[in-house]
């Protein structure tokens, strides 16, 4: 266990140490700046103290970040005068709400994706008409930005009359669908032909075939690619929220912090944005292992 | 398997699809006396109608295939050719649409029903599949009279396309050739290089690959406006965007590749007392080559999101990402689907020529070998 976290720990003490090297040498202009427009002379000490607390520096501290971070979920909301605590609902400059506002939209996205690449997968596996003339696509469509058309579905839904969450899904659902496609279609064709024999001398019929061989067989396959495709429908999620003009989520508070130079805001909502991505994908790590683990993988 | 075997189960005789065309076309007859609204051109209903009972006959797929294609494409030109009035098709016209479609796909089942097909047929399915998508794009939104402020027909857009070419080409150089290409290079250099670096130390590795794999799972998409506060709106800010994108994905694919040689291999090298650096070039690079093309493919697709995205940040008034966000706010959205049809050309091609670069270096890697 020690060998295995230890490490681990090492690079990231060295990571956060070089961070807080880069925020002193970032924002020491503006220190001395500063200090000379008051014509004061900032000694050593003074100076890297005043570097690692501006209010809008070039580089937030580590520690600024994680303070910003805590002022705008727990404080803002226990605390702040439109907090959920006073008013009964979140308050739409915390970071909990543009989170969930961003959540809603990746899960509704990824369970949209998940759901149309199985299908599609499972259309691939069984018709070779399928396999010959759409398969070819979805791989080409990985190499293509898809990213690109987001403002374009975000304005064009909003000039029918969808705004909101539905749009944003919609974004989400196709990053996260290719991946799932791809790995579900490696998945039901993993079986061997042995095993498909096995079955034949069963006179198992196509629909057992699937059910019994090549679903429980495309597991682990399904789960790698999930893994890729919730992460996907983040990204979707948070860039489908540019083009809105910065109203709420979190892809809107990185606007937003970028349009008023509001350092601290940015980096304390892509750590938002990090820390939903980890959980998510951690949390579908979990469902692997205790999936796979009940049906017998890795035993 | 017999021929006769062979006919039923591409399901020759009874064959559903065919009978879905003649069904499209009774609909279509049907359709003249419910509904007021325009047709289709004649000979369109007399394609179908040859297609489908083609469809029926007892023919071998190599003879059928070609046959309803070809018919499905005169089919479709033809219904182009004689389009109604925006808003005026009535039942007949997009029942014979479906049966156009219908045609199309009954060809591409036959394609798939013949055994051992060449590779050229191979290409002819997706190739087939994609003039319908494209075809079905252009009849449904000119005959649907879908306004063009919400999806362009493929016509314009092409017509766009061909005019404003000066433009495009300004905003390829700025976005794929200034921002991602550079950033894309500095990035995948730097974290070879680093892996290489860290491969010494199996303590570092252990450390390194973890905390990769998970930031190159995290959005560093969103460290956009950061980087454009810092480097400024032109393309430095793209290329430092893309830079972090593709650092760790290629950092955690060539750290795994670096020890993709096996423990036999190296003791191999240890007894021809062979150097560091003579195992790092002569075994563990190359053994390392398929995991660092791997990581080099997916970077292609995401330096290009990276430099892509980071413009709707702020650029200066050229470049992809600008040109679409801008566009999209006038409304021109066929010089919007202009620019991602460049996006997507160019995705491609690099991605093609990444690929073919990893066929020439590793042509003795198994995934690499003509099946």
């Amino acid at each position: 266990m020690m060998a295995r976290v230890l490490p681990v720990l090492a690079v990231v003490g060295v990571l956060v140490a070089i961070w807080y090297a880069a925020a002193v040498s970032m924002n020491a202009p503006w220190s001395r700046d500063q200090a000379q427009r008051a014509g004061t002379e900032l000694s050593r000490a003074e100076l890297v103290t005043d570097t690692l607390s501006q209010r809008r520096p070039r580089l937030p501290a580590p520690h600024q970040v994680a303070q910003e971070l805590w002022n705008s979920t727990w404080v803002e909301e226990v605390h702040g005068r439109r907090g959920i605590v006073n008013t009964g609902t979140l308050s739409n400059r915390s970071l909990i709400y543009h989170g969930w506002i961003t959540l809603s939209a990746t899960l509704l996205g990824f369970a949209f994706g998940t759901g149309l690449g199985i299908v599609i997968a499972v259309a691939i596996v069984h018709s070779r008409a399928m396999d010959l003339s759409v398969m070819p696509w979805v791989i080409a469509s990985q190499t293509i930005p898809i990213l690109a058309l987001a403002p374009m579905i975000i304005v064009v839904m909003a000039a029918v009359g969808l705004t909101g969450l539905v749009p944003k899904a919609i974004i989400s659902t196709y990053l996260s669908f290719f991946p799932v496609t791809v790995g579900m279609v490696a998945g039901l064709r993993s079986p061997g032909a042995m095993q498909f024999d096995l079955l034949r001398t069963y006179s198992a019929s196509g629909l057992q075939a699937f059910v019994m061989l090549r679903l429980p067989a495309s597991m682990p396959y399904l789960f790698a690619s999930l893994k890729v495709a919730i992460a996907a429908a983040l990204i979707g999620a948070i860039v489908g929220e540019l083009p809105t003009g910065a109203v709420a989520g979190l892809g809107a508070r990185l606007l937003a912090g970028s349009y008023f130079g509001q350092t601290l805001q940015i980096w304390s909502a892509l750590f938002a944005a990090a820390i939903l991505a980890a959980a998510m994908i951690g949390l579908v790590g979990l469902v692997q292992r205790v999936v796979l683990a009940r049906m017998g993988f890795g035993r | 398997m017999s021929g006769a075997r062979r006919m039923a189960r591409a399901g020759i005789g009874g064959d559903p699809l065919s009978w879905a065309v003649l069904g499209a076309l009774a609909l279509a007859a049907a359709g003249t006396e419910i509904s007021a609204g325009a047709a289709a051109p004649v000979s369109v209903y007399l394609l179908l109608m040859a297609g489908g009972l083609a469809g029926l006959a007892r023919l071998d797929p190599r003879a059928a295939a070609p046959l309803l294609i070809a018919g499905a494409g005169a089919a479709a030109a033809a219904l182009v050719a004689g389009l109604p009035a925006p808003g005026t098709a009535g039942l007949p016209f997009w029942a014979a649409v479906a049966g156009v479609w219908l045609l199309a796909w009954a060809g591409v089942t036959r394609l798939s029903a013949i055994a051992r097909l060449p590779l050229a047929g191979r290409l002819v399915a997706p190739f087939v599949f994609g003039l319908t998508l494209l075809w079905l794009w252009e009849v449904c939104t000119r005959a649907g009279g879908v306004p063009s402020v919400i999806l362009p027909p493929p016509s314009a857009i092409a017509a766009r396309f061909v005019v404003s070419t000066h433009i495009l080409w300004v905003d390829f150089v700025q976005t794929f050739v200034k921002g991602a290409l550079s950033g894309y290079a500095i990035g995948c250099g730097a974290a070879i290089i680093l892996a290489v670096a860290v491969d010494r130390s199996g303590f570092l590795k252990r450390g390194l690959l973890p905390v990769g794999n998970f930031l190159a799972a995290l959005p560093i998409v969103g460290t956009a406006p950061i980087m454009v506060m810092w480097f400024g709106f032109d393309w430095q800010s793209k290329s430092a965007v893309v830079v972090a994108m593709v650092f760790f994905p290629m950092l955690v694919n060539t750290v795994q590749g670096l020890s993709a040689s096996e423990a036999m291999q190296r003791d191999q090298m240890h007894t021809w007392s062979a150097s560091y650096w003579q195992s790092l070039r002569y075994l563990r690079l190359p053994a390392a080559l398929p995991f660092i093309f791997n990581g080099l493919k997916i970077c292609t697709t995401l330096a290009l999101i990276g430099a892509i995205v980071a413009e709707f940040f702020g650029s200066p008034t050229r470049g992809m990402g600008f040109r679409i966000s801008t566009e999209v706010g006038r409304l021109a959205l066929d010089m919007v689907w202009a620019e991602i049809t460049v996006a997507a050309l160019a995705g491609s091609a690099f991605y093609g020529v990444v690929a073919a670069v990893e066929r020439w270096a590793t042509f003795w890697h198994p995934s690499q070998r003509p099946r």
